[in-house]
């Protein structure tokens, strides 16, 4: 840990922004990537806890329904009379939890976190490239959140079209109570979040890109930052093309044209519109939405590549297969968009090219899954609650994505599309996995977060509770799910066929209600740590990448000298020829030692 | 190339450069959603096949070609030091940037005169698409007016030299990406029916 390579260029590190500081510039409108990076964590941690209590509100009614509950009637009020919940709020619930998850916390605070914290970190930069951006892509965040949870609170109620606006739904005011002012404030709020995450994903391509320090060759970056890297790309190419489907539908909704609207009847009177296809938002919403599941995933997927190299105090297996298979997942999430809309009278024929198109990413998903089983093999294995969480991230990535395959197949989807199995299979495949990426990450890069180390006992616990709450939830659903019960019902009790199923979903709603309530022990965990965890060492993991050369205190510009040099790829753990298990980047190569070929 | 050499300087304004590139891919993105939404709407009942695309954008895709000119002799100019004949370009891009927008909404006008509205019961999609396609490259036009505005000004603050106009070409691009996704949209509404 000793060489750091003194820089001979004075003005190579010559950054030049040593002004002074306010609290508003430290701590509200900051510029640094570390502050930012917490302002995401605990703006995405906040909005979790909002989307995690609908859950539980909505399983509820789900396993005794239209039965009074106190909880209803103290936070649903006029939504819930007598405590019993009201169907529209029922289906706005459904719909805000998925926006809320999908855009709120695993987007913007997984990406937006670790993107922001370890990418200068990482590639040895003082900051991204424009500090300035980054604030308003927070700002800008901040206040799509806000937005999103005033429509709460809107009298004819929140957005209640599911986190997908299919039109007609989204696109007539009158359509629904969600229809109105809530959808508004929905597609207003989500245009604002598509400018953050645009700002942002521009910030990570381009500083990877060009500030990486002397002798950071792409080929020695670690996985996480190759993982916010192609994230981030493909957020930029996505993400334009849900705001051209939303434009199109705020015309349908507000200043009356017909793209997506045809031959409407309300009250026994048609409307104006004629000719539109709701099928064509769908293919616009989906490529996106597809992709979408990989921004969520891919930066999961880095950092517990990471973490489990570090853990296991070995090389990742097959880093450069791991590198293509981030790509080959980038390049094939932009042409499988129609699997999700198979039943949508879609052509067979071109049902079978998405079929194939699909299926083709079980590849390079394979690829990764078995690369980290093979970096686990003969570890030695450290079991810390960082650790744990990426393990339980291959599997639920392993046991969602094997009903992927099921889904992906036009024949097999047809005859549950729609119902809980689909549920239980992105939850497990891109929910469950990329929180548990999350808190890998938190548990891991807390100590460089914060100066402070976790409580691992209070981890432990954390991990095996919700370990076996998540399966719990979700591996009951997907036999309801076959047996066809469809998702997003309010109740299922005048149907008869589904009476045998009743007790499942109490089941299952029991472990929701556990599930959520083990996240306190997180919480309290993660806010009470930052004032009495125990003092955290510069490199509480002994692991080899840049971000823990960097002093414990945060100061602006990441190193108090010069930035160091790199002189090895990222993951050289147990390298024979040392005396240290791992050997960070910035030390050069002994005499005669060679790089290991990756 | 070694992108991990160089100063911060020379780091920075690469990076910059590098970053109005992969905003202007965002962008044409968001331009390939909808006229992918148009070619997929153009198997609809009502949709005019045989719609004549107005006079105007003719005049106004001669203008933002010629703003484009303006714009790389202002740079000349600019490289050469001679400052009041990068003053006049600069100019001569801002009022041909206004008249294009100008002339975009005489075009505009030719498509009402015709019978069609942009929304309501009189509308049609085909023309709907075309209000509204033309309706968001005038946006991107108005952003790239104020960054000339925004050039000029500092033109004006003596902040540009033949060596130092960061500003300068990152508008430039800007305005050159603008100039060319309005000459391929004019080709793809002449073209696609």
């Amino acid at each position: 840990m000793s060489t750091h390579a003194v820089d001979i260029h004075a003005h190579d590190d010559d950054h030049g922004h040593h002004h002074k500081e306010t609290f508003v510039t430290k701590y509200i409108f900051s510029q640094d990537h570390k502050m930012i990076a917490k302002q995401y964590l605990i703006t995405g941690t906040l909005m979790g806890i909002i989307g995690v209590l609908m859950s539980i509100m909505f399983r509820i009614q789900i396993a005794w329904p239209e039965e009074p509950n106190v909880l209803f009637e103290a936070l649903l009020g006029k939504w819930a009379p007598g405590g019993v919940m009201d169907a529209d709020i029922y289906l706005a619930l459904v719909t805000i939890h998925g926006t809320i998850m999908v855009f709120f916390v695993l987007t913007a605070g997984l990406s937006g976190t670790f993107s922001n914290l370890l990418i200068p970190l990482q590639i040895g930069a003082r900051d991204m490239a424009s500090g300035f951006l980054n604030m308003v892509s927070y700002w800008l965040f901040f206040l799509s959140s806000i937005i999103m949870l005033i429509s709460l609170f809107v009298e004819a109620g929140p957005a209640a079209a599911g986190w997908t606006i299919y039109p007609p739904l989204s696109a007539l005011p009158m359509a629904q109570g969600g229809s109105g002012m809530g959808m508004t404030l929905w597609l207003i709020s989500m245009a604002i979040f598509i400018a953050s995450s645009l700002l942002g994903s521009l910030n990570y391509i381009v500083t990877v890109i060009n500030m990486r320090t002397k002798g950071m060759s792409m080929t020695r970056l670690p996985l996480t930052i190759w993982a916010f890297f192609v994230t981030a790309i493909i957020g930029v190419v996505s993400f334009p093309v849900l705001f051209a489907a939303a434009l199109l539908l705020i015309m349908d909704r507000s200043f009356g044209t017909s793209f997506f609207l045809s031959d409407i009847f309300i009250q026994g009177e048609v409307l104006h519109y004629q000719g539109g296809s709701p099928v064509l938002f769908e293919h616009l919403f989906w490529f996106l939405g597809h992709p979408e599941v990989y921004i969520v995933i891919l930066p999961a997927m880095g950092l517990v590549s990471e973490i489990m190299a570090s853990n296991a105090r070995k090389p990742i297996f097959g880093y450069r297969a791991m590198v293509a298979s981030i790509l080959a997942i980038a390049f094939l999430s932009t042409i499988v968009w129609g699997h999700h809309m198979f039943v949508s009278g879609m052509n067979p024929f071109l049902g079978s090219v998405f079929t194939f198109t699909t299926l083709l990413i079980a590849i390079p998903s394979a690829v990764k899954a078995f690369n980290w089983i093979t970096t686990l093999w003969k570890g030695n294995l450290q079991m810390n609650p960082a650790m744990l969480f990426s393990i339980g991230f291959v599997s639920t990535f392993i046991t969602g994505g094997l009903t992927g395959i099921i889904l992906g197949d036009s024949a097999l989807d047809i005859n549950v599309h729609d119902t809980y199995f689909v549920i239980a299979h992105f939850h497990l495949v891109m929910g469950i996995s990329a929180i548990y990426g999350m808190f890998a990450g938190v548990y891991h890069w807390y100590p460089k977060m914060f100066g402070r180390m976790l409580n691992k006992n209070l981890g432990y616990i954390h991990f095996w509770v919700t370990a076996i709450c998540a399966y719990g939830v979700f591996f009951p659903m997907h036999f309801i799910g076959m047996a066809g019960l469809p998702r997003r019902y309010y109740t299922n009790s005048a149907f008869p066929l589904f009476d045998d199923l009743a007790d499942v979903n109490i089941v299952i709603t029991i472990f929701a209600i556990i599930g959520g309530i083990v996240q306190i022990v997180y919480l309290y965990n993660f806010f009470s740590s930052m004032f009495m965890g125990a003092k955290a060492v510069q490199n509480p993991w002994r692991s080899t990448t840049l971000e823990w050369t960097t002093p414990v205190k945060h100061i602006h510009g990441n190193w108090p000298g010069a930035i160091p040099h790199v002189y090895r790829w990222s993951y050289d753990y147990s390298k024979p020829g040392h005396d240290d298990d791992f050997v960070p980047q910035n030390v050069p190569l002994k005499e005669g030692e060679e790089e290991l070929q990756h | 190339m070694d992108l991990t050499q160089g100063t911060f300087e020379e780091k920075n304004s690469r990076a910059k450069k590098m970053m109005l590139w992969f905003g202007i891919v965002s962008l044409i993105m968001s331009f390939a959603g909808w006229t992918s939404a148009f070619v997929v709407s153009s198997s609809r009942e009502d949709w005019l096949s045989d719609f004549q695309l107005p006079n105007a954008f003719i005049v106004s895709t001669v203008l933002v070609l010629l703003s484009s000119v303006t714009f790389i002799l202002a740079k000349k100019a600019l490289e050469k030091n001679n400052r009041q004949l990068t003053t006049i370009w600069l100019f001569a891009t801002l009022g041909l940037g206004i008249g294009f927008i100008a002339n975009q909404f005489l075009g505009f006008q030719e498509i009402i005169d015709l019978g069609y509205n942009f929304t309501g019961p009189t509308s049609n999609v085909t023309m709907s698409y075309i209000y509204l396609i033309a309706m968001v490259h005038i946006a991107h036009v108005i952003v790239g007016l104020v960054c000339i505005l925004v050039v000029i000004y500092n033109h004006f603050k003596q902040k540009y030299t033949a060596d130092q106009m960061l500003g300068l070409e990152l508008a430039a691009t800007f305005w050159h990406f603008i100039d060319i996704l309005w000459v391929y949209l004019f080709l793809f509404l002449y073209f696609v029916r």
